[in-house]
């Protein structure tokens, strides 16, 4: 895995321990007699409290690959340890609940309302009647924008935007130590988009929780991120530590480093790709 | 067009066919001299509705209380089914044959059977509304249990909850919308599935429903009084239909609830 210049700017987080580590991990998917390989000797780590975005072109298994880090996929070879417990072998309920997930679309039940959807996960725990807990979601949905009264409305009756807040504000409900999210924002339009980003990073700052965030967007991965992991062919191809200090300001986009930056992230994807 | 006039229109187009089909019903009777016992005028059939009034409104009670009960054992019995289907599907392979049999017999085949078995009563009248209806129960609800979003399924993985939890929090409420569809083609059945089983169960005198009534006002060759009894059969069938979408009209308020979202306002 080759690392830029870029990383030559010092990062903090660089000393906290990994709290993601993914060693050759190896998945093909097989239909009938083809096998299609997935994910190609992939290795990663992910320290406490980055936020790492994915890029790659569609089909590079960036998706795969949060699936297999989040127990949902297990992989043909290869080892993935989550929080110092290894995903598959024997992985303890503990360990699966320090994960959580945002996936492409909202994935709300719709005869639950926005209270109901966000406390979802603490009763399937059956810790929901905890106060602490209930505050908790209070102080979350406060967070991501509800008002106290569309707590109680359904997902039918919330647009796009409110949906994923209330997707978000649910996996965030149980204090989950990492966030995954699967191109959580890829139907949105941009200025939407770019205000979730600022929610995200938010959220990030006060639950001091790590992010795997997968995206197609180069200008949101570079927003976001510690370190982006540019993906091609089932593997890393690039590793790039991103310059910009946290907080990050919206303005920061206009910037002519940001500009850089993302040129950088262009010709290397270009570069991974070729 | 306005909307009320739009309401009035929907209302009104029909009634204005049935008038319309009534005339022209009338005028050729008369003008072909169709005899009364082949087909009796319209006239002839209201007259025959108001003078049996009494006689259907009890036969639609006794026939809507057997149809109803075989339509809510469909929806029980129907959806416990779905669910053991759900969990297994050894048990799914297994029977699902034999539901579909269910559904390919032919009714009046195995009516006068049921009957022999079960006596000339509402019990064998319900069991014959059951199982006409309940075919299409089970596999809508089945249908519903098993297709559930992917991306919903490994939220509850993650969430490592149990079986009983991913079918009471998930599957079952994402089941009813199937279910309320499955309920909507059984409510005709069910009132088929007890007329049918009526005209077996016959003249005994222990029973008195729609179909009774239409078998015996055949043998007398009463004609007009048959049609007025068939008039009833399709005003109960649309009332259980209606019933059933009133019911899924309240039933799916939160599966499909809608006043307009609101702006993202953050």
């Amino acid at each position: 895995m080759g690392q830029t210049p870029l990383d030559s700017t010092k990062d903090a987080k660089i000393t906290e321990p990994t709290i993601i580590s993914c060693k050759g991990i190896e998945l093909a998917f097989r239909a009938g007699n083809t096998r299609q390989s997935v994910l190609n000797h992939l290795n990663l780590e992910v320290k406490s409290g980055q936020i790492v975005s994915l890029l790659g072109p569609s089909g590079c298994g960036k998706s795969t690959l949060l699936r297999v880090i989040a127990g949902l996929i297990e992989p043909d070879s290869g080892e993935v340890v989550v929080d110092n417990e290894p995903v598959w072998k024997n992985m303890p309920r503990s360990s699966r609940e320090k994960l959580s997930f945002v996936f492409q679309e909202p994935a709300l039940l719709p005869w639950r309302t926005v209270w109901q959807n966000v406390i979802l996960p603490s009763q399937i725990r059956r810790t929901h009647k905890s106060p602490e807990i209930r505050g908790f979601v209070e102080h979350l949905l406060g967070l991501v924008g509800f008002q106290k009264s569309d707590w109680r409305k359904f997902p039918a009756q919330l647009s796009g935007g409110m949906k994923m807040r209330a997707s978000i504000a649910r996996a965030m409900s149980t204090r989950p130590s990492i966030l995954l999210l699967d191109e959580p924002f890829a139907a949105l339009d941009d200025m939407l988009r770019s205000k979730l980003n600022d929610l995200l990073l938010a959220i990030a700052a006060e639950q001091k929780c790590t992010m795997l965030f997968v995206t197609h967007n180069i200008s949101e991965a570079i927003y976001l991120s510690d370190a982006i992991a540019i993906m091609s062919q089932g593997r890393i191809a690039e590793r790039m530590q991103i310059p910009f200090s946290f907080p990050r300001q919206a303005d920061l986009r206009s910037t002519g480093e940001f500009a850089a930056c993302y040129g950088q992230v262009v010709v290397s994807m270009s570069k991974g790709h070729a | 067009m306005n909307s009320s006039a739009k309401t009035l229109l929907t209302y009104l187009a029909p009634v204005l066919v049935f008038a319309c089909v009534a005339t022209i019903w009338h005028f050729l009777v008369l003008w072909l001299k169709v005899p009364s016992i082949i087909l009796p005028s319209p006239i002839a059939v209201l007259n025959a509705l108001w003078l049996e009034r009494s006689i259907l409104l009890k036969a639609s009670w006794v026939t809507l209380q057997a149809a109803a009960t075989g339509l809510f054992c469909s929806a029980i019995v129907g959806s416990l089914v779905a669910v053991v289907f759900s969990q297994s599907s050894l048990l799914r392979v297994a029977l699902y044959p034999y539901v579909i049999f269910l559904q390919t017999v032919p009714i009046v085949a195995i009516a006068p059977l049921l009957i022999i078995w079960s006596g000339n009563n509402f019990r064998t009248i319900v069991l014959v509304a059951t199982i006409i209806s309940i075919f299409p129960v089970i596999a809508n609800v089945t249908s519903g249990l098993l297709s559930i979003n992917e991306n919903l399924r490994e939220l509850f993985r993650m969430q490592s909850a149990t079986r009983w939890q991913m079918l009471t929090m998930l599957r079952i409420p994402a089941a009813v919308p199937q279910l309320v569809l499955g309920l909507r083609i059984s409510s005709g059945l069910s009132v088929i599935g007890a007329i049918v089983a009526e005209f077996f169960v016959g003249n005994s005198g222990e029973y008195d429903g729609l179909g009774t009534i239409m078998t015996a006002r055949q043998a007398n060759l009463k004609t007009a009084e048959l049609i007025a009894a068939l008039m009833a059969c399709t005003c109960l069938g649309i009332l259980l239909f209606a019933c059933v979408n009133l019911l899924s009209a309240t039933l799916l308020r939160r599966w499909t609830r809608s006043s307009g979202f609101e702006s993202d306002s953050q």
